[in-house]
């Protein structure tokens, strides 16, 4: 059984090659930089393109192109970075671009620590665009999550037309890990619903307000409009307020009818457990360990680690909470998580946090102790 | 020369034009000079040839990025100042198309690193920039390229600043066309068809009249444009027209180099990967942390041993730690071996440390004091008084007869093997997996070498 010895920024360039990646465009920043100098090794002698871009904002522009011309783009950056993505992310949700988007969270604001571990982004990614409409997030909490969950983000991004977040962190993506094979598990990728060239073509039809328009490629047969203005259903500019609110009750719709099945959640929970602990990303491994340690003590407790963070799987924490009446919640923030568990466990349920923000990882033994 | 529709470079079958007649007329201000440069773009577009189909209108915010709208192109209307972004990427997917960028005097300024970087880079975009002087749109408030003195709605009292030369600024970062005109110019079509047939960046600087906020402020008007052309010292006309390579075609012929190999094995582990095949008598988890100094080799070295313990079927993780100026300071490695998947990865206080160097000793100077009994720290024997109260056992090793580059990758075989982490074999292994030769030439040797690290060197070899 072979097994690999691989950081998280390896797995995320093997998961976007596997999932079809042919565009790549990318600032140097750490720790996202491994990302972009893997990509531009890979892409070219598979016949994408790969490109360091002048800045950020050139670097999801040039995705943003690239994607609408027909193909599947991929960008990577650090906190820092997101905030100059933000203007972009707003128009691949408006204008329906299908994008992947790899944060490597490190500790900020700001410039913060360029080398330092955080999960200060998981609200940002959120609601870091004006307008205010839903995205989807993925989160990895290792290496062989990190290949997964690329793909993942890779069909969702193709699926719903819209941008779609990698939230992973420094540890995650720049540790050495070991891999074994079984956990390298693919994820099917189907291309985006293409237009029929032997219909009348308008770019952003839909039938019902949940569905996801049919692409045509710029540079395709069927001439296409692309629009980030609030534009009709052929994509011209619009005021008419019929069809503004249809375009912007659209735009969230179609994420919100798949929230179900973007939904993905490991719950490990324990028959008549009380206590329940849930995190995500790197700390998610902390809470594992943890979790373990608890039980050889002979403390009943289970553990939910979210794997999608956006849309928050509601319906899955719901389902882990049934009986619990303590909930611990592990992650690098001061509570970003625990301020969305704390409304999901309403009703005489305590919830408290485990966080840190100086850099260091969480250690099993806080979790543990939270719990005690 | 303005030629009209009807030339007889037309390929297939010809189109009288590219507007789209039911969306006509224009929305621009009575004498706004944007319907005369569409107008100018329909022709040079219908002279090329081209199928709508291949080509791609891109469009900047403001008055101008109204114009999309009237062509039966394909259409892509962006965020302010990024059109170029856009538009890259677009003929970077796409090197056969046609990509026209239609941007205004403001899209300059917020866009004018992008415009240097396309020219830069020569990547085959036409980009018009429809230059009235001032913003239109938001209310006649001045741009980049307003010149010094004019009254807006910015500068009531004269522009205190001096316009940028967008045009000498795209010649002199290496577009392949450039030209100025405006847009009264009879010549205006063939410019724009030269711009258009170029294989690389071509950016024309066209000067318009804004009759809602430029014209009424400045007593502004088409003579004065003209005689302001004569009198800027701006070059007008064509200032650069010559052959660099186009970067969307050199990328894509740079495509066809040769595959590159899986990273992480495939499903069904067809490829790549590490296939155990020594024993390990681990039986537990252990931490190790390596400090030592740049140009240690002090991260190979632990991934040599990480990698051995993957060879002998356990778990290995491998974090580093180095100052952002790699070549100076310390050089921190932290392993941990496992015979379960690991979890946390960190290691607050290791099982056992390696010191190799001063710079490593001060950056874990509060380690030792950390480590409880049964932990072991293995220091350079001239670095044990930097170590302070430990409850760890404390062994010294003498490196000093290894090159500098040997010392880590030694001492920490020798500690992997005394500690029974892995066993020489497993290391041999790891590195043969090393595949510069040099490299794993140097690591062979250091390896060999492991064992004299627990003996003095004779003092007559002693480096002082």
């Amino acid at each position: 059984m072979r097994r690999a010895f691989i950081t998280g920024a390896q797995a995320i360039v093997q998961g976007a090659l596997d999932a079809g990646c042919d565009f790549f465009a990318g600032y140097p920043i750490t720790p996202a930089s491994p990302i972009l100098a893997g990509m531009v090794r890979a892409l070219p002698g598979r016949g994408g393109v790969a490109i360091q871009a002048e800045d950020e904002i050139a670097s999801i522009g040039m995705c943003i192109g690239a994607a609408m011309a027909g193909r599947r783009a991929m960008t990577a950056t650090s906190g820092p970075g997101i905030s100059l993505y933000s203007e972009n992310v707003g128009l691949a949700i408006m204008a329906e671009v299908p994008l992947v988007i790899v944060d490597v969270q490190r500790l900020g604001p700001a410039t913060g620590g360029a080398t330092t571990v955080a999960q200060g982004d998981l609200q940002f990614v959120r609601w870091g665009t004006s307008g205010g409409y839903p995205i989807v997030a993925f989160s990895p909490s290792d290496a062989a999550e990190c290949y997964h969950l690329t793909m993942k983000a890779f069909a969702w991004a193709e699926r719903l037309r819209a941008p779609v977040f990698l939230l992973a962190d420094k540890e995650v993506v720049m540790t050495a890990d070991t891999v074994d094979p079984d956990r390298l598990v693919p994820y099917p990728v189907e291309g985006r619903r293409l237009a029929d060239p032997g219909k009348p073509y308008r770019p952003y039809a839909v039938e019902a307000p949940e569905d996801v328009p049919a692409f045509a490629p710029i540079g395709g047969p069927i001439v296409t409009r692309v629009n980030t203005s609030t534009h009709d259903e052929a994509g011209y500019l619009t005021k008419q307020p019929a069809k503004v609110d249809r375009l912007n009750r659209h735009l969230s719709a179609k994420i919100e009818a798949a929230a179900r099945e973007i939904e993905d959640v490991v719950l490990d929970l324990l028959p008549g457990a009380t206590t329940l602990i849930v995190s995500y990303g790197v700390s998610a491994r902390s809470a594992r360990d943890a979790v373990l340690e608890l039980r050889r003590a002979g403390r009943a407790v289970s553990l939910a680690v979210l794997r999608s963070v956006w849309p928050l799987p509601a319906r899955a924490l719901s389902r882990a909470l049934e009986g619990v009446r303590r909930v611990v919640v592990a992650e690098l923030n001061l509570g970003q998580l625990r301020l969305e568990v704390e409304r999901l466990a309403a009703g005489g349920r305590e919830v408290s946090g485990v966080h840190r923000v100086d850099g260091e990882l969480i250690t099993p033994e806080e979790i543990a102790r939270a719990v005690a | 020369m303005a030629t009209r529709i009807g030339s007889d470079e037309q390929m297939q079958a010809p189109a009288a034009t590219m507007l789209d007649p039911s969306r006509l007329p224009y929305p621009f201000c009575p004498g706004c000079g944007h319907g005369h440069i569409l107008d100018a773009l329909d022709r040079a577009l219908v002279r090329l040839g081209r199928p709508a189909h291949e080509v791609a209108i891109v469009t900047d915010i403001g008055c101008v990025g109204l114009s999309d709208q009237y062509f039966v192109t394909h259409a892509f209307h962006g965020l302010h100042g990024r059109a170029v972004t856009y538009a890259t990427g677009i003929k970077l997917a796409r090197p056969e198309l046609t990509v026209v960028v239609l941007i205004g005097d403001g899209g300059c300024g917020i866009g004018g690193h992008h415009l240097i970087s396309a020219a830069r880079r020569n990547v085959g975009v036409t980009v018009l920039v429809f230059d009235n002087f001032n913003f239109g749109m938001t209310g006649g408030q001045h741009s980049v390229l307003t010149p010094s003195g004019s009254i807006t709605a910015t500068t009531p009292a004269g522009n205190l600043e001096a316009p940028m030369d967008v045009a000498a600024t795209a010649a002199v970062n290496g577009a392949s066309f450039v030209a100025r005109t405006t847009a009264f110019d009879p010549g205006l079509d063939a410019l724009i068809y030269e711009a258009l047939s170029t294989d690389g960046f071509a950016l024309l600087d066209i000067w318009e009249l804004c009759t809602a906020y430029f014209v009424p402020n400045n007593r502004f008007s088409r003579k004065a444009m003209e005689a302001m052309l004569a009198s800027s010292g701006m070059a007008s006309g064509v200032l650069v027209h010559r052959q660099r390579p186009e970067l969307a075609r050199t990328l894509a012929s740079a495509s066809q180099g040769a595959p590159a190999s899986r990273v992480a094995p495939a499903a069904g582990g067809r490829a790549g990967g590490i296939e155990p095949r020594f024993q390990s008598r681990l039986e537990r988890r252990r931490s190790l942390t390596l400090a030592g100094a740049a140009g240690e080799k002090v991260r190979s070295a632990a991934t040599v041993l990480a990698r051995a313990a993957v060879l002998s079927g356990l778990y290995a993780t491998q974090r580093d730690d180095y100052p952002v100026t790699v070549m100076t300071g310390h050089s921190i490695s932290e392993l941990v071996v496992s015979p379960e998947p690991i979890g946390y990865t960190g290691v607050p206080a290791p099982d056992i440390l390696v010191v190799t160097a001063p710079e490593g000793a001060g950056v874990t100077a509060s380690l030792p004091s950390r480590m409880g009994p049964g932990t072991r720290i293995y220091v350079e024997h001239s670095l044990a008084g930097r170590i302070g109260a430990t409850r760890a056992s404390v062994e010294p090793f003498y490196a000093d007869r290894l090159g500098k580059r040997a010392a880590a990758l030694a001492v920490l075989a020798a500690v992997a093997e005394r500690e029974g982490l892995v066993s020489a074999e497993a290391l041999r292994a790891s590195v043969d997996m090393e595949s510069r030769e040099t490299v794993a030439q140097e690591m062979r040797q250091a390896l060999e070498e492991r064992q004299t690290v627990w003996e003095p060197a004779a003092p007559s070899r002693k480096v002082t």
